[in-house]
């Protein structure tokens, strides 16, 4: 029941049904923002790295940190924590980026740190709230329930391809 | 059994495109009153390949009309037909026809029957019309020419052709590798041969790897090839003559043969010592030989035996090798190759800081790295390269076509057309131009009447030329015609409400033709003048990085120059520091740089820059203050300046320093961003790190802008 609703919402913003996920046997990349912790889609993930060496990329908004080369290709890095304003955005041997393939497109992602894959089944789920929350509820598929954990699942690459981001080439440019 | 087949059809999809486009090419060449014999036996092949190819598809339509074709084409390079023009016109419509009844096949079009049916009765008239007081040549006695035509690669298919109209049986050996070929395919292939002639299969059992296969046929050599040509990977295919009973057809070679004769006869035990040897070596070769004495009927003459390579290149003579490869292909390529251009320079990098004289081989090897990386590179870069003919052949038919139509008379000259692009630029070039070339002939050349009143030539002239200029391609389509109209274009612009003004220079003028739905056109012909056209030519160009000029004297010429980058891919750029960070400049918009005096610095009402360079003054364009960083220096004269020529307007850059000057790989900034004002890509240094290039035109434009306002 919980688990159509959320699927809904997905299908009406847009995405084909193809796409969606059966998340009863979904694996999340559980990362930390702060002292939340959020889900994406394990399927999303290319790879994890450290943060090393970036070049700026002129007037861009401040959370995307500008590209880095990933074996030839140029990939434009995005720091989550300061497009949403948790924990404090230093940079030492500990933060990760997590490089995101998103159809084709290769984006990578500065986090806190990664904690573990973890397989969430339907009775783990939970719908999303109304809330006012840093993200908006469009994105979010849903709550995960891990023992005491609270998880935060994260449609990424919808998020990604937001206007609010700036990723894109806005629309009619 | 069909979807075995189904990937062959690709593949004769895309060659019977190609070789139709080649017959076109030499159609246009041909000299009505002189024809060229390699010409019309190159036409001759191509439509004898593609009745072979889709016979052996199942395609009877193309079948038929390739027939009637061939036949007539082999009566004019017999000279039993004179060429007249009606025929080349006829020619070209069947090639047409045929490309309709391709696209049919494929999926993508039709070919219209009553078209298919004309040109059908016109060629059959034309081949009725026979001559026939050219004599058909006697047939020579055999054995002599047995050997020689199988030696030279030339003369090959074109004597056994000659054989098959005489009616002689040949018996012929073929051996394929048919280990990746599907049971289905292969019975087909029987199938088919089997209806060319007598078909025997000597195949081993044991090696199922090899086909043996005998066919003896009133079909020529090249019949049996292109019956198989479509199914066998052609590299794995050998045809023989297993024993010859060939016609010397052309009575030239008559006096030769005589001479000839007189050696046969050392040759045939020469050739049966070798045959016996060989026996012994291979079991194949056995085979073969025990094939042959068990034909008595015929002269025991054995050709030699050849490599299988040596009778490919016969069978296939004239057309230059190659090999099919997806772009994606080269393209992967040319990403890896670049990966290893910046490992090689990584490692050149950390091998600077060791020590000489200990590493002294270490060095030397990476100083040959570095020159293997280069040349591969090269090499690699190369294959994306194309000559513009390919673009430019197509014109001649445009030109030819829509003068006939509109009824002028109209020479097309090409020029430079070795000039290499990238192939990505070539194909998107094709439509541009040709709207250029059709606009020049409806609109710039007049008719042959209204030219002669004007002291021209009746003939006008449109001219195509390529040529490399510094980094770019120029191609420049000139005409000979009216030229654009100064009031016309005006009156025209004023009426759609454009904002202009009486002092426009011409190139601004000219530029108005650019405008959607633009046109002076008098009236609309089915040619060109309902305005659209000139908008999407501008804009794809632009679109390629290029840039459209025109240049116009009235009543006397027109020339549209299309300026091009020359690939997409590689960049010569020097690279400049601004506080930490580097970029690339494009070398070729620069066209020098300087330190400046402190005097040379002036200020426009005290915002906008300007420094006096040689008596000029040019807008400064601070690299740090356009993308917000931290520069090491403030002061424009304890910098450099760059001074930069974008598209003749000039601006100097400050920057911190140079850095030096390197052979970069663009990368797009796009694919996985979106485009950032200023930049036009980013590559990756020596290091690893990405810097970005500079989008010079842009940033030289945004400033001159700027300084207009600020004026």
């Amino acid at each position: 029941m919980l688990l159509t609703q959320a699927t809904a919402t997905t299908t009406a913003a847009g995405e084909s049904p193809d796409s969606i996920r059966d998340l009863s046997c979904s694996e999340f990349l559980i990362f930390r923002l702060g002292k939340e912790e959020y889900g994406i889609e394990i399927l999303k993930v290319q790879e994890i790295r450290g943060y090393d060496a970036i070049t700026r990329i002129a007037n861009a908004p401040e959370f995307i940190k500008g590209v880095i080369n990933l074996r030839g290709v140029i990939v434009p890095i995005v720091d989550m924590r300061i497009k949403f304003n948790l924990g404090a955005a230093h940079y030492d041997q500990f933060t990760v980026v997590i490089i995101l393939n998103l159809s084709g497109r290769i984006i990578g992602i500065v986090v806190d740190g990664v904690s573990d894959v973890i397989n969430l089944d339907t009775e783990n789920l939970r719908p999303t709230p109304e809330f006012g929350g840093v993200i908006d509820t469009e994105y979010i598929i849903g709550l995960g329930t891990m023992e005491e954990r609270m998880l935060i699942l994260v449609d990424i690459e919808k998020l990604m391809s937001s206007s609010e981001m700036g990723l894109l080439e806005p629309a009619g440019k | 059994m069909s979807t075995d087949l189904e990937q062959f059809y690709q593949i004769f999809f895309e060659e019977a495109g190609e070789l139709l486009a080649e017959m076109e090419t030499r159609l246009l060449k041909l000299d009505i009153l002189s024809p060229n014999p390699e010409d019309l036996n190159a036409i001759f092949r191509v439509a004898h390949s593609i009745k072979g190819g889709a016979g052996t598809f199942g395609f009877t339509d193309m079948t038929g009309l390739t027939h009637v074709l061939e036949s007539l084409l082999d009566k004019l390079r017999k000279d039993e037909l004179k060429l007249r023009a009606e025929m080349v016109d006829t020619f070209l419509r069947a090639g047409d026809v045929l490309k309709n009844q391709l696209d049919g096949h494929r999926g993508t079009g039709s070919a219209d029957p009553a078209e298919v049916d004309a040109v059908n009765r016109k060629l059959k008239e034309l081949v009725a019309d026979t001559v026939s007081n050219s004599a058909t040549s006697a047939p020579e006695s055999v054995e002599e020419s047995a050997p020689h035509t199988v030696n030279t690669a030339e003369q090959a298919p074109m004597s056994a052709e000659s054989a098959s109209v005489a009616g002689n049986v040949t018996t012929y050996r073929i051996e394929f590798g048919c280990a990746d070929l599907g049971k289905s395919v292969m019975e087909k292939l029987l199938i088919d041969l089997a209806r060319q002639g007598q078909l025997k299969n000597l195949s081993d059992p044991d090696n199922e790897a090899i086909c043996i296969l005998q066919l003896a046929t009133t079909d020529s050599e090249e019949d049996v090839w292109e019956a198989l040509a479509f199914l066998v990977d052609p590299a794995n295919l050998s045809i023989k003559i297993d024993k010859s009973a060939l016609p010397a057809a052309d009575v030239p070679g008559a006096t030769l043969e005589c001479r000839q004769e007189q050696q046969t006869v050392e040759t045939v035990s020469e050739q049966q010592d070798m045959q016996l040897s060989e026996a012994v070596s291979s079991p194949t070769a056995a085979n073969s030989a025990t094939q042959k004495t068990q034909l008595p009927a015929k002269k025991a003459v054995a050709p030699p035996q050849h490599k299988p390579s040596a009778d490919h290149a016969g069978s296939v003579s004239g057309e230059s090798s190659s090999i099919r490869v997806g772009v994606e292909k080269v393209d992967q390529m040319i990403n890896l190759v670049g990966e290893l251009v910046i490992t090689q320079a990584m490692l050149a990098q950390t091998a600077s800081q060791i020590d000489p004289v200990i590493f002294e081989k270490l060095l030397n090897g990476l100083n040959q790295l570095e020159r293997n990386t280069r040349d591969l590179q090269e090499a690699v870069m190369s294959i994306r390269m194309m000559p513009i003919s390919f673009v430019f052949s197509r014109f001649p038919r445009v030109v030819r076509d829509v003068a006939s139509k509109l009824g002028k008379q109209v020479d097309l000259k090409t020029l430079g057309e070795g000039t290499e692009l990238d192939k990505g630029l070539i194909e998107k070039i094709t439509d541009p131009l040709t709207h250029l070339i059709r606009n020049s002939l409806d609109h710039g050349i007049e008719t042959p009447e209204k030219r002669k009143a004007l002291g021209k030539p009746a003939h006008g002239t449109i001219t195509l030329r390529a040529s490399h200029q510094g980094g770019s391609v120029v191609i420049e389509v000139i005409d000979d015609g009216a030229g654009l109209n100064r009031e016309k274009i005006l009156d025209k612009a004023r009426s759609r409400g454009l904002a202009i003004s009486e002092n426009m220079t011409d190139q601004d003028v000219w530029m108005l033709i650019f405008e959607a739905g633009f046109s002076t056109a008098e009236v609309v012909t089915d040619v060109s003048g309902r305005g659209v056209g000139m908008d999407v030519v501008k804009r794809n160009i632009e679109g390629l990085g290029g840039r459209v000029e025109i240049d116009s004297i009235t009543g006397q010429r027109t020339k549209i120059s299309i300026r091009l980058p020359l690939t997409l891919a590689i960049l010569d750029g020097l690279s400049v520091s601004v506080g930490d960070q580097l970029f690339i400049i494009p070398l070729t918009y620069i066209t020098e740089s300087l330190k400046p005096a402190a005097e040379d610095i002036r200020t426009i009402r005290g915002q906008g820059r300007v420094v006096e360079v040689r008596g000029e003054y040019l807008p400064v364009i601070a690299l740090h203050e356009i993308f917000g960083l931290e520069p090491e220096v403030h002061e424009i004269h304890e910098g450099i300046l760059v001074i930069l020529d974008a598209e003749g307007n000039k601006a100097a850059m400050f920057v911190d320093t140079l850095v030096g000057q390197h052979q970069v790989v663009i990368k797009s900034l796009e694919s996985n961003y979106r485009r950032v004002q200023g930049v036009s890509g980013a590559t990756i240094m020596g290091d690893g790190s990405v810097a970005l290039i500079l989008d010079a035109v842009g940033l030289v434009n945004v400033t001159k802008q700027r300084m207009i306002h600020a004026a």
